[in-house]
């Protein structure tokens, strides 16, 4: 048996008379890439904030690594190997891409309340930062101020720092948006190089990207969960097509 | 890149310079007073390196930091208060007229008060903790003129200058060397603190507090031990300037102050280490020279900030080195 790395229970969130998670379920197990889709404002990246810890769910359960997680911080469940990527790009925009990298490996490694060791002198952090742009394709990109970063170029640090904290489970908010085809196709061979690594709960609306490398998707519209499946399952269902893939084929 | 570096550091190493060379060169020309207004730059600049630490570098903008320079006041007051009438401090301490124990004294006591307020003020942001940290130094402030032991609205003299050991603080150009020596101290300290883990932290705080959650850092504590930092050398640069000026009194702790010590900061650079001694520097030569010709000095120096924070986004520093370096 697989171990559940994250596992959603009845969840529901509404902002006045919207519900945005409508009794939602849902797991994610080691290894596996599991792909949540859903037109625009379906409530796919409110589930990702309830699950990070940035909203708080009204109802329901997250338990991460078989530890009930509502009452952690954003920053707790980070340290508990929860990483994520965001819609929109959330780094320290006035320092390098290198540096965002660093604050990841230097949180990762333990104590950030050390005064008075220079990190520019600390060749142990560089290099492991380094590594982690690398791995995205981001190494001549290092000393580039982060908001002098393409969109894309953004999406692809934000993985960097994810990953630099050695996550258990990525949580990531659409991260081929931005990056072109070649971009595009890159990330996918690398993300499915992870799987073994680490599991990913990926919201993308990039289909070929989506059916190439998940394993299982959910199907998320009006905040509820309307399918989960195999990607030939998903392609299959009637539900599914009429709500969201529409009419196309 | 580099080029701003080399240039920001000549900078830095003429304002030093500068600074140490203006009451050799009062003494030089046989003018004493000088001397202490160099010693005022100095220890002002101190002030304004302690409040830069939460604002420049945590982007905690502090209208309370008079709270903490003037309890760092108030300690060298009341110790040398006690000291001169030869009585105990609550018929609990002895008094000490030593300044090795007076400034420990002082840092420990705005750390502590910091702890306080940072616990309360820091749950907000904005707006809100300009405002919450104002409230919290005026209430201090009201301390402060209601303790009729101490002088209440009068204040406190400072009759007979704390003590050092070897050297004597009674001599201006000794006690200037001191005030400087704890300047370039505060100075290195930030640069140090900045360059370390906590200050990439620190920073990240000012400028993304959710990538710094995302990494799995809690913003609130780093902010909270960046904001009692800078409490601690604010407070120290206190406790000199009331031995400077052989008083302390309520005024130390009005929200003028606060205000005077945050336009150090904005005048010379947020987030520049050596931003405050020139706006420090700046401002005392106004106050000096223009304030010589006319009282309403102060309507030149409002031009001047407006002129700074209109045109010239990083201060003077931003003015004379260019623009920060963040690599």
């Amino acid at each position: 048996m697989t171990e559940t790395l994250l596992e959603i229970k009845g969840l529901r969130k509404s902002f006045g008379a919207l519900k945005a998670t409508d009794d939602v379920n849902l797991d994610v197990q080691a290894g596996e890439i599991h792909a949540l889709i859903g037109p625009n404002g379906a409530g796919k990246s409110t589930l990702i904030g309830q699950i990070a810890g940035g909203l708080k769910p009204d109802e329901g359960q997250i338990r991460f690594l078989n530890r009930d997680v509502i009452p952690l911080s954003v920053a707790k469940r980070a340290r508990m190997g929860l990483g994520r990527s965001f819609q929109i790009s959330s780094l320290a925009m006035e320092v390098s891409a290198l540096k965002n990298v660093i604050l990841a490996v230097q949180a990762r490694e333990g104590s950030s309340f050390k005064f008075w060791k220079q990190v520019r002198s600390d060749q142990g952090l560089m290099d492991e930062a380094m590594i982690q742009l690398e791995r995205v394709g981001l190494a001549d990109s290092a000393r580039t101020v982060t908001s002098e970063l393409s969109h894309g170029q953004r999406r692809q640090l934000e993985v960097a720092c994810a990953l630099a904290l050695k996550p258990k489970l990525l949580l990531l908010d659409e991260p081929m948006a931005g990056l072109g085809a070649g971009g595009s196709q890159r990330l996918t061979e690398f993300l499915e190089s992870l799987k073994a690594e680490v599991g990913i709960l990926l919201i993308e609306h990039d289909m070929d990207a989506v059916f190439q490398l998940a394993d299982r998707i959910s199907v998320l519209v009006y905040g509820r969960v309307i399918e989960t499946g195999t990607v030939d399952q998903i392609r299959q269902s009637a539900q599914v097509r009429e709500a969201y893939l529409g009419e196309e084929e | 890149m580099t080029d701003t570096l080399n240039r920001e550091t000549i900078v830095n190493i003429s304002l030093a310079f500068l600074l140490l060379a203006a009451p050799m060169l009062a003494l030089a020309l046989d003018e004493p007073f000088y001397i202490s207004l160099a010693t005022k730059v100095a220890i002002l600049s101190l002030a304004g390196v302690g409040l830069n630490l939460a604002l420049g570098y945590g982007g905690m903008i502090s209208f309370g930091h008079a709270a903490f320079f003037g309890v760092g006041g108030y300690v060298a007051g009341i110790s040398a208060h006690h000291m001169f009438e030869g009585s105990d401090f609550l018929g609990l301490f002895a008094a000490t007229d030593q300044l090795l124990l007076i400034w420990p004294m002082a840092i420990i006591l705005c750390g502590g008060l910091a702890i306080l307020i940072g616990l309360f003020s820091l749950r907000t942001t904005g707006v809100y903790f300009i405002m919450i940290t104002l409230a919290f130094a005026q209430m201090i402030y009201y301390l402060g003129i209601s303790i009729p032991t101490y002088g209440g609205e009068d204040g406190l003299p400072i009759y007979v200058r704390n003590q050092l050991p070897v050297v004597s603080s009674d001599d201006p150009l000794t006690f200037f060397l001191v005030c400087y020596a704890l300047l370039m101290g505060g100075i290195f300290l930030s640069s140090r603190i900045i360059g370390s883990r906590f200050g990439a932290a620190l920073q990240t705080a000012r400028m993304n507090e959710v990538r710094l959650a995302t990494v799995g850092i809690a913003p609130f504590p780093v902010k909270l031990t960046g904001f009692v930092l800078s409490a601690m050398i604010t407070g120290l640069a206190g406790a000199l300037f009331a031995e400077l000026n052989g008083f302390v009194g309520p005024s130390m702790l009005s929200w003028h102050r606060s205000g005077e010590i945050m336009i150090f900061v904005i005048l010379g650079g947020v987030g520049r280490l050596y931003g405050p001694l020139a706006g420090a520097a700046l401002f005392i030569l106004l106050e000096f020279f223009i304030g010589g010709f006319t009282d309403r000095w102060q309507f030149f120096l409002g031009l001047i900030l407006l002129g700074v924070v209109l045109f010239a986004k990083g201060g003077l520093m931003g003015l004379i080195a260019g623009r920060a370096r963040h690599d």
